[in-house]
């Protein structure tokens, strides 16, 4: 039974990365990174839900292996489907992001990363439904380079998705998505909390591409 | 024409055909690679490298457009069909778009494109030459207007239907060619669209490599490296092909090499449209869906221009 959810997780994975291949012709633009097997937390923008799923979609087998998601459990956990989907084939660590639970998401997140995996996480904390390109930060981000200072952290930007899938719609646009790996950041010696994650926000929101920019101002709906 | 084998005089002259284009890129990967050998350890020329990235993305052109051809009707329409899809989404990612042209959007990818290619499988001329510039321009900005936006409207919906024009309109007369008929045989349309597609794509190649040699005068300065030295030469190359293709068309040969001037023509002013939508949204390629080549519409662009004038000139004057 163990071994046929395994396996169902495996095909469930390929299909959902080859249907994002051929909608959004998704690729990855490595800028200021290799793609190679270390340790990193790919920090991204959060327009859609699809964002998470493009990210792991991009990476090359070797790294996918190693890569948990960083994802909410209230949203994971909400039908059989999803409790399939999330843990299984995308390996999610589930966070509870309530406040009255014992269980620190940051302890889960340090654990995962002690166990050797690379996180994907979004820094944002909700999906940005704004005309900015970012959310403030919040502090997840800070507390882990500080506590894992040889962690790289990777900005990494998913473009278009917003107009690929945005809130409310139900069909999917298959507009060409591109994820942008920039260079790494971490955690200045005696750097604040607030100047890093300011840092952080800017090495992410530089690697918009500039094509982004005439439609930005059409999005104003 | 041979009884035994059963196979008609255009499935005989398109595996010509087909074997002829493998023989010429044969020659044209054996020039480069000799050009390579002899270059040595010296830089990368990037001229020759260009060349030879092109002369390599024609082996799959050619392998998979022949293969369609030579199965049949449906495997051209499919083919073409998915070519559209491509264009289209490379196109529609650049254009200005809000989230109120979300449903017109939807409805050009899985309406519009699946039903012009319908008309077409269907030969209902009268609907797939109207359906784009007719319908869906009177139709997919009423959807748009729906949504109640106005910020930067017609920008919006003028976009979206340049796309679907050049994306699904111009490239789907390519296989619209296979609906015409002449002095009752209609199985020979089919050849047309191997000549189009020929000297188009063979002129294209000439004009880069003369333009590059002995080009001086630029057709648009600041838009794209093309010279009029280097278009003569490809226009009068397709020319020539043209003349030796005529074997394949209805068109006799001062008609062939008539319509192999007019598409090459166009095509390749149709490729300088191409650089100015480009150099406007700030971008070098129309996607990196072809690796180190730029997307599908940097190789379909002159096809895509040239097209529909090749297809209307060719039912005026020799369809029947």
């Amino acid at each position: 039974m163990k071994l046929l959810r395994s396996f169902a997780a495996k095909v469930v994975g390929h299909t959902l990365r080859l249907f994002a291949r051929f909608i959004t012709a998704v690729r990855a633009d490595w800028q200021g990174i290799e793609p190679v097997p270390r340790q990193r937390v790919y920090y991204a923008n959060h327009t859609s839900n699809g964002d998470m799923p493009m990210i792991w979609a991009v990476l090359p087998p070797a790294l996918r292996r190693t890569v948990r998601p960083v994802a909410a459990a209230d949203y994971w956990l909400a039908n059989p489907v999803r409790a399939f989907v999330g843990p299984e084939v995308f390996n999610c660590v589930l966070v509870d992001r309530r406040p009255e639970v014992n269980d620190k998401p940051m302890d889960k997140i340090l654990e995962a990363l002690d166990e050797g995996s690379s996180l994907i996480i979004f820094p944002e904390g909700n999906r940005n439904m704004t005309d900015d390109p970012l959310l403030p930060f919040k502090a997840g981000l800070y507390n882990m380079g500080l506590a894992r200072p040889e962690i790289d952290l990777v900005p990494t930007w998913v473009a278009n998705l917003n107009t690929i899938m945005p809130k409310g719609e139900v069909i999917p646009l298959p507009l060409i998505c591109t994820v942008t790996f920039g260079a790494p950041v971490h955690v200045r010696e005696g750097e604040s909390k607030d100047d890093f994650l300011k840092r952080a926000a800017t090495a992410l929101s530089d690697l918009r591409p500039d094509v982004e920019q005439p439609n930005a101002a059409a999005v104003t709906s | 024409m041979n009884s035994t084998v059963n196979m008609t005089s255009a499935t005989s002259d398109l595996l010509l055909l087909f074997f002829g284009v493998i023989a010429i890129l044969m020659a044209l990967t054996l020039l480069g690679e000799v050009l390579r050998a002899r270059q040595g350890i010296e830089p990368n020329n990037p001229v020759l490298e260009t060349y030879m990235t092109r002369v390599h993305s024609w082996w799959g052109i050619v392998l998979l457009v022949g293969i369609a051809l030579m199965t049949g009707r449906l495997a051209v329409i499919i083919l073409f069909l998915f070519a559209s899809f491509a264009a289209l989404r490379e196109f529609l990612t650049l254009t200005t778009k809000a989230q109120a042209d979300h449903k017109s959007l939807a409805l050009a990818f899985f309406a519009v494109l699946p039903l012009q290619y319908l008309f077409i499988w269907m030969d209902w001329e009268g609907l797939f030459t109207v359906f784009i510039p007719v319908y869906a321009f009177l139709l997919l900005p009423i959807v748009s207007a729906l949504r109640g936006d106005a910020n930067r409207y017609l920008i919006r919906v003028a976009e979206t239907q340049w796309a679907l024009m050049i994306s699904v309109f111009c490239l789907s007369h390519v296989p619209a060619l296979m609906t015409l008929s002449f002095n009752g045989i209609d199985d020979r349309s089919v050849l047309l669209i191997g000549f189009l597609v020929l000297v188009v794509q063979f002129g294209d190649l000439l004009e880069y490599f003369f333009g590059r040699r002995i080009g001086k005068t630029k057709i648009a300065p600041g838009l794209s490296p093309k010279t009029w030295e280097g278009l003569a030469c490809g226009v009068g190359s397709a020319i020539l092909i043209g003349a030796l293709l005529n074997w394949i068309t209805p068109f006799g040969v001062f008609g062939a090499m008539a319509m192999a001037g007019i598409a090459s023509l166009v095509g390749m002013f149709g490729n300088l449209v191409f650089a100015a939508i480009k150099r406007d949204r700030g971008v070098k390629d129309w996607s990196h869906l072809i690796p180190g080549q730029g997307g599908f519409v940097d190789q379909l662009d002159s096809v895509v221009f040239a097209a529909p004038i090749f297809y209307h000139l060719t039912r005026y004057f020799w369809s029947s």
